[in-house]
């Protein structure tokens, strides 16, 4: 398997503080790979170095055997990248249909049409509202916005910053679900940062472990979760 | 009742505060020189009202309870058949003006339609793309030198140099536009207000090309297909063509007809470009930065695109009033315009076409209708902004018609949005 996603001596900065130090990580292509740690740990940073916002000041990101560290952000994101940045952030005042049709349209999806009945089969309720302003959808509801709204760009890579974040039991399940299928199903390959350790380490491939900005440790689901370091840590009275 | 009459009671307090010097004192002027002269009448009659009406307002609003959330629906369906009726009938109106309007109301029409046009342009930098600018007037003040240093020095005519005008205002709004890239809200709101000053100040002082404060004088009006408008009525003259009495109200009509088409060229552009995806780009980067990065969208182009936009709007604008007032001087570009642009986009329900175009026409013909009023007219004017402000919190037309969707397109009323309940 080759890596689609390589980092190398990765660190960036916001100012004088350093948030990423030295993070070696590799994601292949067809894998889920999660990343975990405490709040704080640099896990959104990484996500969005990746993106080029902020700009790694040390180190290589190669994304399908090419060097994007130094391209500018929408460049990155117009290579088949698609994020669901943490807070879901959604487009308040547009509609569920407008906020999907931008994911489709500045990546150039020239068949919308079928991405979207694509969305709205993993996600039925979505296709229910379509025409409700995103602002008013539950958190729930605004999350499957933000996670529909990147696959509408029909990525090649995706990158998920807690999409728990906010969500009821069940329909955390059914978001694990659905990045499940869309792995199967696709061979979609995601980066997922997750504060539901448990779950999200039972539906990774592999996983790692960031701790003030650093990689400590790195396995596959089922190794780390064996882990009893990691259970005392991450997964107590999960 | 009692709050309400303890809270009548203590405006009235405020009232007389305020009006105890500004109107309780009077300067008149008598043989010895500037004397004062009190008038405790006007300030009890002034601080009465208040007191009267800041109880009124509580009766009123203790009897209709605010329970309209249900009747929402209704009231939105209402709306958007009044939009669908009244948008054609002001355009009709519009056409038709110069036929049953006198001289006073077509001149009055054409600095209500340079408004619109000006609001029109705005609306695109704060309404859709969300990027507060307190400094429009700088790009009208632009495309108004533009036209008449070169029609002045270089003997060009209107048609010629309103393109000019046009990139002149453009190029100046993406140099506006590089400086406050990072920024937003109020920062970008203050870099803006100083931008729009800025150029007022550099036009006062470059006397050699602008004439500084003396301004420009003698600037041509347009012509239609090369057909002056004026008296003489002989050859190469609209009448002497026509073989008509020439006739002032001609050349009226005719500049009413010309600021009326480049407003409606306005509306028609931004209606297109919300329609494409530099437009949807727009509306989505007033949503939110971040996801707009994540998207995939070219931040930087589509914030300079926006003023570049909008200021070109703001420069065929200024072409047009220096050609209409025939004389510039930076008197004429002072904050004041930027304010009352930003009052009518803003009033309008940021985003709105028709309701910037009904802001328009309440700001700046409600502003000329109070003239008899005189001294008052400020006070009028500003209590009516107030009230607006107060019943329609989201401007005159505050819904979003969807530039996209599944079936017909609906408007949505914002107030639905939690945030609107604040
Ligand atoms: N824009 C910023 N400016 C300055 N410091 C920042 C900025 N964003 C994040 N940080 C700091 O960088 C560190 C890592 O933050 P990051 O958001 O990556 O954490 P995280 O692992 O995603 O946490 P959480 O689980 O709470 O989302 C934190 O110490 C944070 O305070
Ligand atoms: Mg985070």
């Amino acid at each position: 398997m080759t890596a689609l996603l390589k980092l190398s001596g990765v660190s960036s900065f916001y100012g004088a503080i350093q948030a990423l130090k030295s993070v070696d990580l590799e994601v292949h292509e067809g894998e889920i790979v999660t990343l975990i740690g405490a709040n704080g740990a640099g896990k959104s940073t990484l996500m969005m170095t990746v993106c080029g916002n902020p700009r790694a000041r040390a180190g290589s990101i190669r994304y399908d055997g090419q060097e994007i560290a130094a391209l500018p952000t929408f460049e990155i994101m117009r290579r088949r990248i698609a994020q669901s940045p943490e807070g879901r952030r959604v487009f308040a005042r547009m509609t569920v249909f407008e906020n999907l049709q931008m994911g489709a349209e500045v990546a150039g999806n020239p068949d919308t049409r079928t991405t979207m009945d694509e969305v709205f089969a993993l996600f039925p309720r979505l296709s229910e509202r379509s025409a409700q302003r995103a602002g008013t959808l539950s958190g729930g509801e605004q999350q499957m916005v933000a996670i529909g709204r990147a696959l509408m760009s029909r990525p090649r890579l995706l990158l998920l910053d807690e999409p728990s974040l906010g969500l009821a039991p069940l329909m955390v399940r059914q978001i694990f679900a659905a990045i499940r299928d869309l792995n199967r199903r696709t061979g979609l390959t995601v980066l997922l940062v997750e504060q539901n350790a448990f779950q999200a380490l039972r539906l990774a491939h592999r996983g790692y472990v960031l701790v003030n900005g650093a990689i400590t440790m790195a396995g596959t689901g089922a190794e780390l979760l064996a882990r009893p370091e990691i259970r005392a840590a991450y997964l107590e009275g999960g | 009742m009692k709050p309400a009459f303890r809270d009548a009671f203590l405006s009235a307090l405020v009232a007389l505060g305020l009006f105890g010097t500004m109107i309780g004192l009077v300067t008149t002027t008598s043989p010895t020189g500037l004397t004062l002269r009190y008038r405790p009448e006007a300030v009890a009659i002034a601080v009465a009202v208040v007191f009267a009406g800041r109880l009124l307002f509580h009766l009123w609003h203790a009897r209709h309870r605010p329970a309209p959330k249900a009747a929402n629906a209704a009231r939105i369906e209402m709306l958007r058949r009044g939009g669908k009726i009244l948008a054609p009938a002001l355009l009709v109106v519009a056409a038709i003006l110069p036929l049953i309007a006198g001289r006073y109301y077509l001149d009055l029409g054409i600095l209500v339609m340079t408004y619109v046009m000006l609001g029109w342009g705005l609306n695109i930098v704060v309404g859709l793309a969300g990027l507060l600018d307190l400094g429009y007037v700088a790009f009208y003040a632009v495309g108004a030198y533009t036209y008449s240093i070169l029609s002045t020095t270089y003997g060009l005519g209107f048609w010629t140099c309103l393109p000019v005008a046009g990139l002149m205002a453009c190029g100046f709004g993406v140099l506006l536009g590089f400086p406050v890239l990072r920024l937003r809200g109020d920062y970008l709101a203050i870099v803006t207000l100083a931008f729009g000053e800025i150029i007022r100040v550099v036009i006062t002082n470059w006397v050699s090309l602008t004439g500084g404060p003396n301004g420009i004088a003698g600037i041509p009006r347009p012509t239609l297909f090369g057909l002056r408008f004026d008296m003489s009525g002989g050859p190469g003259t609209f009448a002497g063509f026509f073989g008509i009495e020439p006739n002032v109200t001609q050349r009226v009509a005719f500049l009413y007809y010309v600021i009326f088409a480049l407003a409606l060229l306005t509306n028609w552009v931004t209606l297109r470009l919300r329609r494409l995806p530099l437009g949807r780009a727009w509306e989505a980067l007033r949503e939110d930065e971040v996801a707009c990065r994540s998207l995939g969208i070219n931040v930087t182009n589509t914030k300079l695109t926006a003023f570049a936009i909008g200021a070109m709007f703001g420069g065929f604008a200024g072409a047009f009033f220096a050609t209409r007032q025939a004389f510039v001087s930076p008197e004429s570009f002072t904050f004041i315009e930027s304010a009352i642009v930003l009052a009518i986009v803003v009033l309008g329900g940021l985003g709105s076409q028709l309701g910037v175009a009904l802001a328009a026409l309440i700001m700046i013909g409600g502003f000329e209708v109070f003239r008899d009023l005189q001294e008052y007219r400020m006070l009028v004017f500003g209590l009516a902004l107030v009230l607006i402000m107060i019943l329609r919190p989201r401007g005159l037309i505050s819904g979003r018609t969807p530039s996209v969707a599944l079936g017909t397109p609906k408007l949505i009323p914002t107030e639905q949005l939690p945030e609107a309940a604040a």
